[in-house]
């Protein structure tokens, strides 16, 4: 069983009202932000479930554009994330989805566009106490938590790729802890996430992006 | 050292003679691997968090998101300063603050959530009335913060502290159970004594449900964080006078957990069941917010 520290009980110290509604909206958008490179111009939210029916007695858009903005779920900024935004220069929309229905209650799709005009979209859920997981990228199921620093690799189903991103972790001398491959078809988009227990260097992604078959790489830090 | 349940937990209090907060203060810097000083810090931290939201809202009344609720702590505070409390200075002290905690979390303000958002009230709200009522000091409060989250952390490995899961009966209940755990060991009592508190409690909310109206975290959750206050007092006051419980806590959290999975979906927090499916509900919310 996973230990439960006394500040799972007495916390976390988060903005109200909820801890699902609004401290899991800001870490879901908190993990999808760091999978594009700043500075993002456009954000879009299509809310489900539970989030389209109860998103503004909730705070949830404030939490969930406060979470793209960066900010904690302790942060007294989150009331504030419209005009922060607003002045950050970043669009943002907030649409509820009510005619898809089997999702998970607290489910919200992501879709950024960077300063470059990259476009990224994520599924995210919150599960409970704050926690979340991302279950889509790019419309092809994951699951990714952002607990451990990890690697996302966008690349071709084609063979050897695993072998090829083993081979950049080993060479560096870093202990990979979970690997995972999601693939939308056979010779489709794929996403291998390889978790890890340290820090990862950035270097590891421009010889990962360089890889023949990877589109692009990112990292995330736990 | 750690332990999975209160017969443990009383076993290591027992053998070590220790307080339970200080087997749980203990616990945490070794199994998180931590400084016993970066833990204390941390505790600290969420008792000042806990002590501004109980305040603030006394001075600066603030309207909730949904509109439910707002004023009820500086209401509370205006009959105390006339006078005309019926409650003593601990319980009405309590009740002040468990509802300012949860005006604080309605009108996204900063809390801790103890052990969830809408359970938010009770151990502040307690804690904090011992306190000013006692003379308790800070360090006192964070040993009973510990002791409170040794009991928390049994309900959650345990049992449930969703309301989705097990209803607001594993929420305030578990919240209220906690602060009364809490409360008995600041006022001297044995380890025994505050897990027999932990258990009155529960019996005593044992079959509450989760109704939201309209799904928020405001109405009827301040009303039953004040419940909980009230009720954490009365099972610290029964344990402290002597008076010993027939089931042990583990099997009451067993019981609640039992009583959880068989209430009906509508009742644990989809807000489709009790307050929330009220036909009769009195347009002061929403509709009084928007007009």
């Amino acid at each position: 069983m996973a230990f439960i520290s006394v500040f799972d009980v007495l916390g976390p110290n988060m903005i109200g009202p909820s801890s699902s509604h609004t401290a899991g909206a800001v870490n879901v958008a908190r993990l999808a932000r760091q999978m594009l490179e700043p500075p993002l111009a456009e954000v879009e939210f299509t809310l489900y479930g539970s989030f389209a029916e109860t998103y503004q007695g909730h705070g949830t858009d404030c939490a969930l554009l406060g979470g793209i903005l960066g900010f904690a779920t302790d942060d007294v900024r989150i009331r504030d994330s419209f005009a922060l935004a607003a002045a950050a220069g970043l669009k943002y929309s907030f649409t509820p989805n009510f005619t898809e229905t089997d999702v998970h209650p607290n489910t919200v799709d992501i879709k950024m566009t960077n300063a470059a005009g990259k476009t990224l979209t994520v599924r995210g859920e919150s599960v409970g106490g704050g926690a979340v997981r991302l279950v889509r990228l790019n419309g092809v199921k994951i699951e990714f938590t952002g607990e451990y620093c990890s690697v996302i690799v966008m690349q071709h189903d084609i063979p050897g790729m695993i072998a090829q991103i083993g081979g950049a972790f080993a060479r560096r001398n870093i202990n990979i802890a979970f690997m995972h491959l999601f693939r939308e078809a056979k010779k489709g988009r794929a996403y291998t996430i390889v978790e890890a227990d340290e820090t990862l260097p950035h270097e590891l992604v421009a010889e990962l992006q360089a890889l023949p078959g990877v589109q692009d790489a990112i990292i995330v830090q736990a | 050292m750690d332990f999975s349940s209160a017969a443990e937990l009383l076993l290591l209090c027992r053998e070590q003679s220790l307080p339970i907060s200080e087997v749980m203060r203990r616990r945490e810097a070794e199994l998180a691997d931590a400084e016993a000083a970066a833990v204390d810090a941390r505790m600290r931290r969420a008792l000042a968090i806990m002590r501004e939201a109980a305040h603030t809202p006394l001075k600066e009344p603030k309207r909730s998101m949904g509109g439910f609720i707002g004023g009820e702590a500086a209401a509370l505070a205006a009959r105390r300063a006339a006078g005309a409390s019926v409650c003593g200075d601990v319980l009405g002290l309590a009740l002040m603050y468990a509802m300012a905690v949860m005006e604080v979390n309605a009108s996204m303000g900063l809390i801790v959530a103890a052990p969830t958002a809408g359970s938010a009230g009770v151990v502040p709200g307690l804690l904090l009335a011992l306190a000013e009522a006692r003379g308790f000091s800070d360090d006192q409060l964070i040993a009973g913060l510990f002791d409170a989250g040794a009991v928390g952390y049994l309900a959650m490995r345990n049992a449930t502290v969703a309301g989705a899961v097990g209803g607001c009966q594993a929420e305030v209940g578990v919240a209220a159970a906690m602060a009364a755990s809490a409360a008995v060991e600041l006022l001297g009592g044995t380890p025994e004594q505050s897990l027999d508190a932990a258990t009155t409690v529960l019996m005593n909310m044992l079959g509450l449900v989760c109704d939201p109206v309209q799904g928020l975290v405001e109405y009827p959750c301040q009303n039953r964080n004040a419940a909980g206050v009230a009720n954490a007092l009365a099972a610290a006051e029964i344990a402290l006078s002597g008076i010993k419980q027939h089931i042990r806590f583990d099997d009451m959290l067993a019981v609640m957990y039992k009583v959880g999975q068989a209430m009906p979906a509508e009742l644990r927090e989809t807000a489709r069941g009790g307050c929330a499916a009220c036909a009769g509900l009195c347009a002061s919310g929403r509709a009084a917010k928007n007009s």
